[in-house]
């Protein structure tokens, strides 16, 4: 029994000495990142470009998706993962768009993890596909602390939420490669709501995404394809030439011309 | 509430360790975290009791090593202090800075008893 208290959790109180200490330094995240690390060579080797989506609920994911699959579903082989707490809605959404999708339910779980992106993909045929989307769940938070595996992570911000939401969700806008404000197309109507602001909030926390406007429903997504493109291309070129430019010489066989 | 799942890594890699060094229970856990480690203090508190329960780790104290944020800034060399929500370099006003602190969500210590007294079969409130 505690000496302090009374209570029969002993240690919460006063001096009670380890009869060993043992240091391990070993992050809480090593798990998921393992795995993450695993998702990511499967991508790689299947040379399919995966790219995470997060904002808060009712941002604009699914719409942005399917705004996106009209765009670019000629073009490129595409796939979703659909992260939600429940229903089956969203899958239903993009495969009514002719891109197969994979409803992953994560119940009262907060956010995707890398074990149930590597479940998923046992769904999936990577090497068919071009360019990968994991919809993540509504949630400024949890996400941003489970790495699944991507390429690159993407939040959107809609308009009505506020300008001020980066310095709200730091750890979420820190880590983002590029920043969507979305709904755009209600800057009209909005007073209080500067995309300016948002680049410069996003600066503050030392991120250079860039910091681009969509409207999916007033058919403004060019920047968001242009950068879709960009990073496709590097991909394909990175697949096509894996030696890294820089291991030269060493690499080659060929021998040496006399001094 | 991603705090209770990462209590339970906290609590599984606290408990391998007791594992391997043959202790029947863990007394302390000491984890560093960061201020954009993206977990809650006060919520990690909450949750890591129901983690740690039916394991050697049930009863254990959590202690949490706050851990300050720091940049180091490319365009001065300096490191510096600095605020979450604004991570510029405070000396000299660059944006691209380096984050080298803060982001912590680390297992430093494990504290180990020798007695294996104190398992709650039942439940115990605390008073």
């Amino acid at each position: 029994m505690c000496e302090t208290c009374g209570c029969a959790l002993p240690d919460r109180h006063g001096p009670a000495r380890d009869d060993r200490t043992v240091e391990v330094l070993a992050s809480l995240k090593t798990r998921n990142d393992r795995l993450a690390h695993h998702n990511r060579a499967h991508f790689d080797a299947a040379g399919v470009l995966v790219v995470n989506l997060m904002s808060s609920p009712g941002a604009g994911k699914t719409r942005l998706l399917e705004a996106t699959i009209e765009a670019l579903g000629d073009r490129h082989r595409l796939a979703v993962i659909e992260g939600d707490l429940e229903t089956e809605n969203d899958a239903r959404r993009i495969r009514a768009k002719g891109v197969p999708a994979v409803q992953i339910t994560t119940g009262s779980a907060c956010h995707l993890d890398a074990a149930m992106i590597h479940d998923a993909l046992h769904a999936l045929s990577l090497e068919a596909l071009d360019l990968l989307f994991i919809e993540n769940v509504g949630n400024l938070v949890c996400p941003a602390s489970f790495d699944l595996g991507q390429h690159a992570s993407v939040t959107l911000l809609s308009t009505p939420e506020g300008d001020d939401k980066p310095l709200k969700y730091p750890v979420m806008f820190r880590a983002s490669d590029l920043v969507l404000v979305t709904k755009c197309d209600l800057l009209a109507v909005l007073d209080d709501f500067a995309v300016e602001a948002v680049a410069a909030h996003v600066r503050r926390l030392a991120c250079p995404a860039p910091v681009l406007e969509v409207s999916a429903s007033a058919g403004r997504i060019d920047g968001w394809l242009a950068w879709l493109e960009a990073r496709l291309a590097e991909r394909r070129r990175s697949v096509f030439h894996p030696v890294a430019a820089h291991a030269g010489g060493d690499l080659l066989t060929r021998p040496r011309s006399p001094a | 509430m991603h705090e209770l799942s990462l209590c339970r890594s906290l609590v599984d890699q606290a408990c391998r360790v007791a594992e391997r060094h043959g202790a029947p229970r863990v007394r302390r856990v000491s984890l560093r975290l960061g201020p954009l480690s993206g977990a809650e203090p006060a919520l990690m508190e909450t949750a890591f009791p129901f983690a740690a329960r039916h394991t050697l780790a049930e009863g254990a104290r959590l202690e949490l090593i706050p851990c300050p944020v720091r940049v180091h800034c490319p365009a001065c060399g300096r490191d510096s202090e600095a605020l979450a929500t604004d991570l510029g370099c405070p000396r000299c006003g660059e944006w691209r800075t380096r984050l080298i602190a803060g982001d912590e969500l680390l297992l430093e210590s494990v504290g180990l008893a020798a007695d294996p007294s104190p398992r709650h079969d039942q439940e115990a409130p605390h008073v």
